[in-house]
């Protein structure tokens, strides 16, 4: 069962482990805490929300081994609702996103109560049609703007008081945003609800024969990953101003899948690496039309054929061959 | 609610079944495929959409005319599809499904923006052949022959499939393989090649479906993929254990979803999803699906 998750057989050193994980972590915020200093800071925001997503779409496929192919209806409703209490309802930011974070995680109930009935290739099927049944009302219903999108949001000011007009201000929110949901997820991973989730996805019907109810762990494992999925929408929707019919278009799921496996799915930081990578490519590529689709598809095919631990996967990897060695 | 007009009621069954003759023809292949490979052929809506362009080539670059698309485009993608099994998916039977499925996906996406990149967003006209133009005035209706000739050969094509499969001694070895392809091949018959040419039947299916679509909808890069998401809906709902439940879902799933048209229209994109959903609800494996 563990070829599903190249990154799963990897030997345990636990002690080894965590001072990874903390000496990564202390990188990569530093380098998020000095990036605005030398990069545009509305694609470092940009980034940011995609690395939310992808960690929590991770969460999913890379712990729990569920591949959902519709979880732009987590990013798009949660962008649409929070833009939508922002602009019309006045809500301040800071309860405009957690309207979206609510919507996406009611709605990951729903979905996930109907999707976890079947596993594997199916799961991924019903998600995704789902998510274009998702699609549709949106296209649809009056309050979205159908083609236009929510446009103008306003940033507001955070508790009344810090104005996220100001770039800096919102980019250091957006971090803090970030790390707190990468955190979150961190723990979960890490705790003894986290072991079980990864023991059914190693194999289910042991766990099952443990006495787990599996369908609950799974459950739990969508709803927070809708959540979170969410949380990254709504901020986004805030972020730029802007609700549109691009976050939840099937494309948008497909990119989530992309990001995660090229960064290494079922691992801490892989999410991250390719969120970066992919909202790299499509800022610097954008002039080239359609050529972005091509190039992720190509992406696609050379991870699945010939790099499935993705970049952070082989990273690690190699860093434990070399300790070993050494 | 009661004062229905015939003509347009009609009219709306007879484009559901037009849709359900696509669905049954995709979501055919996709069975197919999936019975023996394992893999959830992402590609599909893609393919679909290169057989109405083979369709459109043939006919505008070299002008031959759609009985010979009709018969070479289903080859020509089949080819390609018999490539694509050789160079890629071959490599990835060991491993768990969903990499079939992203493989797949991946090669859609290089697909339609290669045709996105030659051809452009906007759709491409094909003419309808000159023997089927026109139609018949059935007296409640209007029938135009083009129509009727897609769903009755969509039909035709789909029950001599299921005749292949479940009738013929072909079949037997095909079923046999995906029970247990082990020990039909140690009988000494070539598994891989069997697959192989699986892979290429099934993909053949959904250019044929192109060709049959090109004259009623304009031929554009973007035609497959929305499509293809709902024929999944429709696997889920039949459940990818029986051909004939395939092809039966299929045309259900249009007629249904033509009489939405007409007396919710607001509904019509979505009514599909909304079945999966109460059929998830109520009997998860699918209509015709075994646990």
């Amino acid at each position: 069962m563990s070829e599903q998750n190249p990154n799963a057989s990897a030997a345990h050193d636990p002690v080894w482990e965590a001072r990874y994980h903390r000496n990564a972590f202390i990188l990569m915020t530093v380098f998020f805490i000095v990036a605005p200093a030398f990069i545009y800071p509305v694609f470092l925001m940009k980034a940011l929300c995609f690395a939310l997503f992808a960690c929590a779409f991770n969460l999913l496929l890379g712990f729990g081994g569920l591949l959902s192919f519709g979880h732009a209806m987590f990013l798009g409703m949660a962008g649409y609702l929070s833009a939508h209490a922002a602009k019309v309802w006045g809500f301040p930011p800071e309860f405009a996103i957690l309207t979206g974070t609510v919507t996406a995680t009611v709605l990951g109930f729903i979905v996930g109560l109907l999707a976890i009935r079947r596993a594997g290739i199916y799961f991924a099927m019903i998600t995704l049609a789902l998510a274009q049944m998702v699609f549709f009302y949106c296209l649809q219903a009056p309050f979205t703007g159908g083609e236009d999108g929510i446009q103008s949001v306003p940033r507001g000011r955070l508790f009344g008081l810090l104005d996220l007009g100001n770039p800096m201000a919102m980019y250091y929110v957006v971090l803090a945003i970030f790390t707190a949901g990468f955190l979150l997820i961190y723990r979960v991973i890490h705790s003894p609800y986290g072991q079980v989730l990864k023991a059914i996805r190693e194999n289910e019907p042991r766990a099952i024969s443990l006495g787990y109810r599996t369908e609950r762990y799974k459950l739990v494992a969508f709803v927070l990953s809708a959540g979170l999925a969410g949380l990254a929408g709504a901020t986004k929707a805030i972020v730029f101003q802007l609700a549109s019919l691009t976050d939840v278009h099937w494309s948008m799921s497909g990119e989530v899948v992309l990001m995660t496996l090229l960064g290494g799915m079922g691992t801490i930081f892989g999410p991250v690496a390719g969120a970066f990578v992919i909202a790299a490519m499509e800022n610097y590529l954008s002039e080239l039309g359609a050529w972005v689709t091509i190039a992720q598809g190509i992406i696609f095919v050379i991870c699945v054929l010939a790099f499935r631990r993705g970049i952070m996967g082989e990273l690690e990897a190699f860093l434990r061959k070399r300790r070993k060695q050494g | 609610m009661f004062d229905i007009s015939i003509p347009a009621l009609m009219g709306q069954l007879l484009v559901g079944l037009i849709n359900g003759s696509f669905y049954a023809l995709l979501s055919l292949g996709l069975a197919v495929i999936f019975g023996l490979l394992n893999i959830i052929n992402f590609t599909h809506g893609a393919q679909y959409m290169m057989g109405a362009f083979v369709a459109y080539f043939l006919l505008n670059k070299l002008g031959l005319n759609y009985w010979w698309a009709l018969v070479i485009a289903p080859l020509a993608v089949g080819a390609t599809g018999v490539v694509i099994e050789r160079l890629m998916l071959k490599q990835l039977y060991k491993l768990d499904h969903l990499y079939g499925l992203l493989l797949t996906f991946g090669l859609a996406l290089i697909i339609e923006g290669i045709f996105r990149n030659e051809f452009g967003s906007a759709g491409l006209p094909y003419s309808m052949p000159e023997v089927l133009s026109g139609g018949f005035n059935l007296g409640f209706m209007f029938l135009p022959k083009y129509r009727a000739w897609v769903i009755v050969a969509s039909l035709v094509i789909c029950l001599s499939t299921w005749f292949l499969i479940e009738r013929t001694k072909l079949g037997a070895y095909l079923r046999a393989a995906t029970e247990n392809p082990a020990l039909v091949q140690a009988f000494g018959i070539n598994v891989p090649r069997m697959i192989t040419l699986t892979y290429g039947f099934g993909v053949g299916l959904a250019a044929l479906a192109g060709v049959f679509a090109a004259p009623i909808y304009q031929v554009s890069p973007q035609m497959g993929s929305s499509l293809i998401i709902v024929v999944f809906a429709v696997v889920v709902i039949g459940g990818m254990g029986s051909i004939m439940g395939s092809i039966l879902t299929g045309f259900g799933l249009g007629v249904i979803e033509g009489l939405t048209k007409y007396f919710y229209p607001e509904a019509s994109n979505t009514v599909i999803f909304v079945i999966m959903a109460i059929v998830l609800m109520f009997r998860p494996q699918g209509l015709f699906g075994q646990r």
